[in-house]
């Protein structure tokens, strides 16, 4: 009992830590902020004109898409934070207190929670801004919300375990994106699927981020969502099942080698 | 009188592959004392800190720290003690206060505590003007007296230092001495690594000289400074052509043989009582003029030199193995 307590109470002081120092770095500001509102405007101005989406706008196409995107590499700061603590021998003095162990690591993804609320608050008044509309119940909508949350969450600790198995913040970041943007760029996000070339389109049919990103598009845009929403909460849950333990162990490793 | 000790090793052994970090350490620290783990780069120094701080297991033998086993009771351990080193590990991202205050809570300190213990540390490390600036803004020896005060949060009785003051300039260096001189007049047993070997002579109690993972000299001081050969005599003559003759007079009176080195003879010599007096005589007797004379007090460094065979080194960062 006491022993939970104290790993709620560890958590909540680190995720804090972790939430302290994004206004306080300019650079990470700018990545929850302006980064994806230009990303959104790019799109919706220079792109949005020869994407042809049958039966939708493009803006309430793109919007969707373009917020699971930005919801996955949220938990960017993990990565960087992580590998910054491994660097500077921060982990070190955790390590070395009576704190749960996990603490460092639940407190990181928890305050990325923290973060893609704040992302999602930026990116849907943008977008509302812009012309996008929900077009669904209030129910559909709260769901879709919390589907991105979860979604934001499993890719923490995605991030988590890159930023464990990463010598410097740099080496993180290369290794986030080069896997990452690939995977959401061939998916539904910011194109129909059925205008890519026919070998690619198999591939971006499966692309799990396709289902999360048809599952919002389902939830936010009232569209039939199909099997979407019950494929992107089972992939989003199997990436916690895979990615906590994987990080907990390299954080082990990292540890007590 | 035997207590028990705050910290003792027994055939610790660690390897990273091929290579040995330590090769079967023992060490005994006295509780209240302040012991200095003394040796070059790649001594094997920072891993026997990170066992005994429960960062690394060991691969053979045992530690303790205030009669708890690291490795079967190592939650226990952590709570017995504060770690600073030569990374001077705080965020650069919190305010000298915030880095306190989140330690403490951390340590689970009971309620409203962390923020008081955070502000009478930084009082007493000369920090409350920089409480509430970014740490990224501290200079490193402010950085460094910060990373001593977050290992003191919990006012824990046995204190490990590694490297304190690796990188920092002289007056930096002399403060954060002062420091942990305050520190251990209030019974906080230290257990310091260093490689400067002034360091290790000015805060030390008792030295393990350590070098490729072994053990290869202890004591105080005081003792290792003597089992080079104790004092020295260096004697200039006004005629440097007749120091051979020199050696010849003086050799019944060395403990071992004089020699000669930048045109003075070098004279060591077990007691220094009455052997000045000794050796002007003699030098006389044989007719040699003396221009100077003086007693020199063997320096770490010499002891350092004459126990490795090599010299210690002052300059750069410690390149142990890391763990990852």
């Amino acid at each position: 009992m006491k022993a939970l307590r104290y790993g709620i109470s560890d958590t909540l002081v680190l995720a804090k830590r972790s939430l302290l120092r994004i206004p306080r770095q300019p650079d990470l500001l700018v990545g929850f902020t302006i980064q994806p509102i230009l990303f959104i405007l790019l799109f919706v101005y220079v792109f949005g004109g020869a994407i042809s989406t049958p039966g939708l706008d493009y803006v309430d196409f793109l919007i969707p898409g373009i917020i699971v995107q930005s919801i996955v590499f949220g938990g960017f700061v993990t990565a960087l934070g992580l590998s910054d603590d491994l660097k500077k021998g921060l982990i070190d003095r955790f390590r070395s207190l009576p704190m749960t162990r996990s603490a460092l690591l639940t407190g990181r993804t928890l305050g990325d929670v923290a973060t893609n609320i704040f992302q999602l608050v930026v990116m849907f008044s943008v977008g509302l801004l812009i012309g996008f509309n929900f077009s669904s119940s209030v129910g559909e909508v709260v769901a879709g919300i919390l589907l991105l949350l979860l979604i934001g969450y499993a890719f923490s600790w995605v991030f988590a375990f890159i930023g464990l198995s990463s010598s410097s913040p740099e080496a993180s970041n290369a290794y986030g994106f080069t896997i990452l943007f690939p995977i959401t760029f061939v998916s539904s996000a910011f194109v129909p699927v059925d205008t890519m070339p026919s070998w690619l389109q198999p591939i971006a049919e499966h692309n799990p981020f396709t289902y999360m990103v048809n599952a919002a598009r389902a939830l936010f845009l009232g569209l039939p969502a199909g099997d979407n929403v019950w494929l992107a909460l089972v992939w989003t849950l199997a990436i916690i099942a895979v990615f906590a333990p994987l990080s907990a162990w390299k954080y082990r490793r990292v540890v007590a080698q | 009188m035997e207590s028990a000790p705050a910290v003792e090793t027994v055939g610790l052994r660690k390897s990273y592959g091929n290579v040995h970090a330590l090769r079967g350490v023992d060490l005994r620290v006295e509780s209240g004392s302040v012991f200095g783990l003394l040796g070059p780069n790649g001594a094997g120094k920072t891993t026997a800190v990170r066992i005994l701080t429960t960062l690394l297991l060991p691969d053979g033998g045992s530690a303790s720290v205030e009669g708890s086993d690291v490795v079967r009771n190592a939650a226990r351990v952590r709570e017995q003690i504060g770690l600073a080193g030569q990374y001077a590990a705080v965020d650069e991202n919190l305010t000298g206060f915030e880095n306190l205050d989140m330690v403490g809570r951390l340590y689970h300190l009971p309620r409203g505590q962390p923020g008081t213990r955070a502000r009478e540390l930084l009082s007493s490390f000369d920090l409350s003007d920089a409480a509430d600036r970014l740490v990224r803004t501290y200079s490193g020896g402010m950085r460094r007296r910060l990373d001593l005060a977050a290992a003191l949060v919990a006012r824990p009785p046995v204190l490990f230092l590694d490297e304190p003051t690796t990188g920092l300039d002289i007056r930096s260096r002399i403060e954060l001495w002062d420091a942990i001189e305050a520190l251990v007049s209030g019974g906080t047993t230290v257990l310091l690594t260093t490689q400067y070997l002034d360091e290790a002579d000015r805060l030390a109690d008792a030295i393990a000289v350590i070098d490729q993972g072994l053990v290869i000299a202890e004591g105080t001081p005081r003792e290792l400074k003597s089992q080079v050969g104790g004092e020295r005599l260096d004697i200039h003559l006004c005629d440097e052509q007749r120091g051979d003759e020199a050696v010849a007079a003086l050799a019944a009176i060395a403990s071992d043989r004089p020699f000669l080195e930048d045109g003075s003879v070098r004279v060591p010599v077990a007691e220094r009582r009455g052997t000045i007096a000794d050796a002007v005589r003699r030098l006389d007797d044989a007719g040699i003029a003396i221009d100077d004379i003086s007693v020199s007090s063997p320096t770490l460094d010499d002891v350092f030199l004459n126990l490795t065979g090599h010299a210690a080194e002052h300059e750069g960062e410690e390149a142990e193995v890391q763990s990852r």
